[in-house]
């Protein structure tokens, strides 16, 4: 399921570092590889894009990849990753596969699921 | 409830079309159907079938009516929903290949769907348009989404997303069903009754007497009358059906053809030529008397007539039935092999009522034969109430008369005295009442069989004693003296008096007549010799009286002087 999904089409990618379609083994923090999920252009995306670019930003210091997929444009694939609520995040990597759903402003959960230690990450203190 | 009613003018002049359902009986007691292009609910608890209810609803609407339909399943996976549909006997492997239905399965887990802020189901959405709309699907299933009350916290997004839900569904005009669980206190767990609010069925199943009995409720039906009865219902090899028992008239044609009773002298007490076909008859009696034997007499004549009988055994195992009747000299395997005679061996006990009524509507339609018999009726009582029994018993001759079919019921009457009380209710319903009696005289017990009503017919009201010989069931004429009706060696002994009493009174005519002929002999010989008596003084009297004239002719010539001689 995976796998398949990397291949959809890209709205926004957005990354600091060159693209890679093997899972990131340029760094040694592991890169993490986000799919975004949103239905339309809507004050709702607006934010979960907002919000995730901002933890991408912050507390990952740049090392994701984020791709953001509008299911409005292509609704079969709406079945094939099996979404429910919209909007929705996939992390892929690094293991395991956690989602979430929701436009991404509960910032402490959103931390929380996708593991990532802000005091790893970026040193500084939660 | 007629079958023709398929919609309804509401006050504001719009009419509620309906959508068949394809259930029997349901579409009967809704009007024609679940409310088209609207949504309605089914609710009932765990086990109670609205998953099959559902998926009868589509499968009918592929098969019969041309609407593709689509199954969204939350809870079973899809080859677990047609494995599970393969035992009521539906090929739904068919239907997908051809595009008739199609089986969605939405996977719900909780870990998956971590809140984090505001969201909505569009992708529930997303999926559900997209199934419907590739294959034009006009009807829809929803079973259950109530699934979703457990993966998501977030009761008020999910509330104002499943009110979201039923208007789409609405614009979208597919008639859906949606299941819920039934609730403690409410009618639904989460209380999606309030968005389904055009029709509301609930499905309900409860332990009666230790038989588990299944019925349906229309709790709700906008902008229709409905019948608002618990229907009992049945899950089956054949299906969801729901056997309204309310729904029976009194208009069924009659014949005036006459079948034989198979006994020739019970033909005879019956006026004629036997039964009216279509008529019901009872044959009462206390155990042992000899009822199944009358009946299986009727199944005889039937089957050499070529027409089909049904036999319902409740206490006796076919098996028996065939050898007990063998060993009076009926064969009755013959037909059964032939397949003119099917046998329905069945306890009371093992279902319900209605279980029982559908049961035997079905076989009836299957093999649609001439003559039923059920053997022993009054064994219903077991399995339900008086009343209840009493019912379900009129609703059977209902269905059997409406089908111009010939039935006898034989019923264990509960004991000499009792026996002309109406068994279970029923007799208003009889045709034709034929009792057996035990009678216990000089020693021994015989049986003696009459008529004790027959309907339209001019029945003898003679009773005849009832013997089981081994060729089969003979009535004989009884004895009736002074003292009541005498049967079996009594009877013997009373003829064999009877005779000897004759004889002698035979015999003393003859006597008597001996007598008076020796009498008169006697008396022709005294006027014989009286006659040859007188014969003799009289012929002493002229010959004197000759010689007395003689003489005085003599002296006379004497004495006169003309005496001209020579």
């Amino acid at each position: 399921m995976t796998s398949s999904s990397h291949s959809a089409i890209r709205k926004v990618v957005q990354m600091k570092e060159p693209s890679d379609e093997d899972n990131g083994t340029a760094s040694t923090p592991e890169k993490y590889m986000l799919q975004l999920f949103i239905n339309g252009a809507t004050l709702r995306s607006h934010n979960a894009i907002t919000n995730i670019k901002a933890i991408g930003e912050n507390e990952l210091a740049g090392n994701y990849e984020l791709e953001v997929v509008d299911i409005h444009q292509k609704p079969e694939l709406a079945a094939q990753i099996e979404l429910i609520a919209l909007p929705t995040l996939i992390k892929n990597f690094p293991l395991p596969m956690r989602r979430l759903i929701g436009d991404l402003s509960d910032k402490k959960k959103v931390l929380a699921i996708l593991d990532i230690n802000t005091q790893s990450e970026t040193g500084q203190r939660s | 409830m007629t079958n023709n009613q398929t919609s309804l003018q509401s006050k504001s002049g719009k009419s509620v079309k309906k959508c068949p359902s394809g259930i029997p009986g349901l579409d009967q007691i809704t009007g024609g159907g679940l409310p088209r292009g609207r949504t309605s609910l089914v609710c009932g608890s765990s086990g109670s079938g609205k998953t099959l209810f559902a998926m009868e609803f589509l499968i009918n609407g592929a098969t019969t009516h041309g609407d593709a339909g689509v199954f969204i399943s939350f809870e079973e996976d899809t080859k677990e929903l047609i494995e599970n549909v393969g035992s009521l006997g539906f090929e739904i492997e068919q239907l997908i290949a051809d595009k008739k239905i199609s089986i969605i399965q939405i996977r719900v887990e909780r870990a998956e769907l971590e809140e984090t802020g505001n969201y909505d189901l569009d992708g529930l959405f997303i999926r559900l348009g997209h199934a419907i709309d590739s294959i034009g699907a006009k009807r829809v299933a929803i079973d259950t989404i109530e699934t979703l009350f457990s993966a998501l916290n977030n009761e008020r997004i999910l509330r104002s997303e499943i009110g979201r839900l039923f208007r789409w569904l609405k614009d979208k005009n597919v008639t859906a069903i949606v299941t819920a669980e039934r609730g403690a206190n409410t009618l639904t767990r989460h209380g999606l009754e309030e968005y389904a609010s055009d029709c509301v069925f609930l499905l309900d199943q409860r332990v009666q007497n230790q038989i588990a009995t299944r019925h349906l409720r229309i709790i709700k039906y906008r902008g229709s009358s409905h019948g608002t009865n618990e229907y009992p219902f049945l899950l089956n090899e054949h299906g969801f059906s729901v056997v309204p028992i309310t729904a029976v008239s009194l208009n069924y044609k009659v014949s005036s053809d006459l079948v034989s009773t198979g006994i020739t002298q019970l033909d005879e007490l019956l006026g004629g030529k036997g039964y009216y076909r279509g008529g019901t008859i009872m044959v009462s009696g206390s155990t042992g008397t000899g009822k199944t034997s009358v009946a299986a007499h009727l199944i005889d004549a039937a089957c050499r007539r070529g027409e089909r009988a049904l036999f319902f055994a409740f206490e006796e195992s076919p098996d028996q039935f065939l050898r007990n009747m063998l060993s009076i000299g009926i064969d009755l395997k013959i037909w059964a092999d032939k397949g003119l005679l099917l046998f329905k061996a069945v306890r009371p006990t093992n279902y319900g009522l209605d279980t029982h009524l559908a049961s035997i509507r079905y076989t009836l339609d299957d093999f649609q034969p001439s003559v039923v018999v059920l053997d022993p009726v009054s064994s219903f009582e077991l399995s339900g109430n008086s009343a209840e029994s009493g019912a379900m018993l009129m609703c059977l001759v209902d269905l059997i008369k409406s089908r111009q079919i010939t039935s006898l019921f034989t019923c264990i009457s509960k004991g000499e005295g009792t026996f002309e009380q109406t068994e279970l209710g029923i007799t208003s319903l009889i045709d034709c009442w034929i009792s057996l009696r035990n009678l216990e005289q000089a020693g021994e017990r015989t049986r003696a069989l009459y008529v004790l009503k027959a309907r339209g017919m001019a029945h003898s009201n003679n009773v005849r004693e009832f013997v089981i010989t081994n060729h089969g069931v003979e009535l004989l004429d009884v004895y009736v003296g002074p003292n009541g009706i005498l049967t079996g060696s009594a009877k013997a002994n009373q003829q064999l008096k009877d005779k000897l009493a004759e004889l002698a009174s035979n015999q003393d005519c003859e006597r008597r007549r001996a007598m008076i002929t020796l009498k008169r002999q006697a008396m022709e010989a005294k006027i014989a010799e009286i006659q040859a008596q007188f014969e003799v003084e009289r012929k002493e009297t002229e010959a004197f009286l000759e010689s007395v004239e003689i003489l005085g002719k003599a002296q006379e010539s004497i004495r006169s002087p003309n005496k001209y001689e020579m």
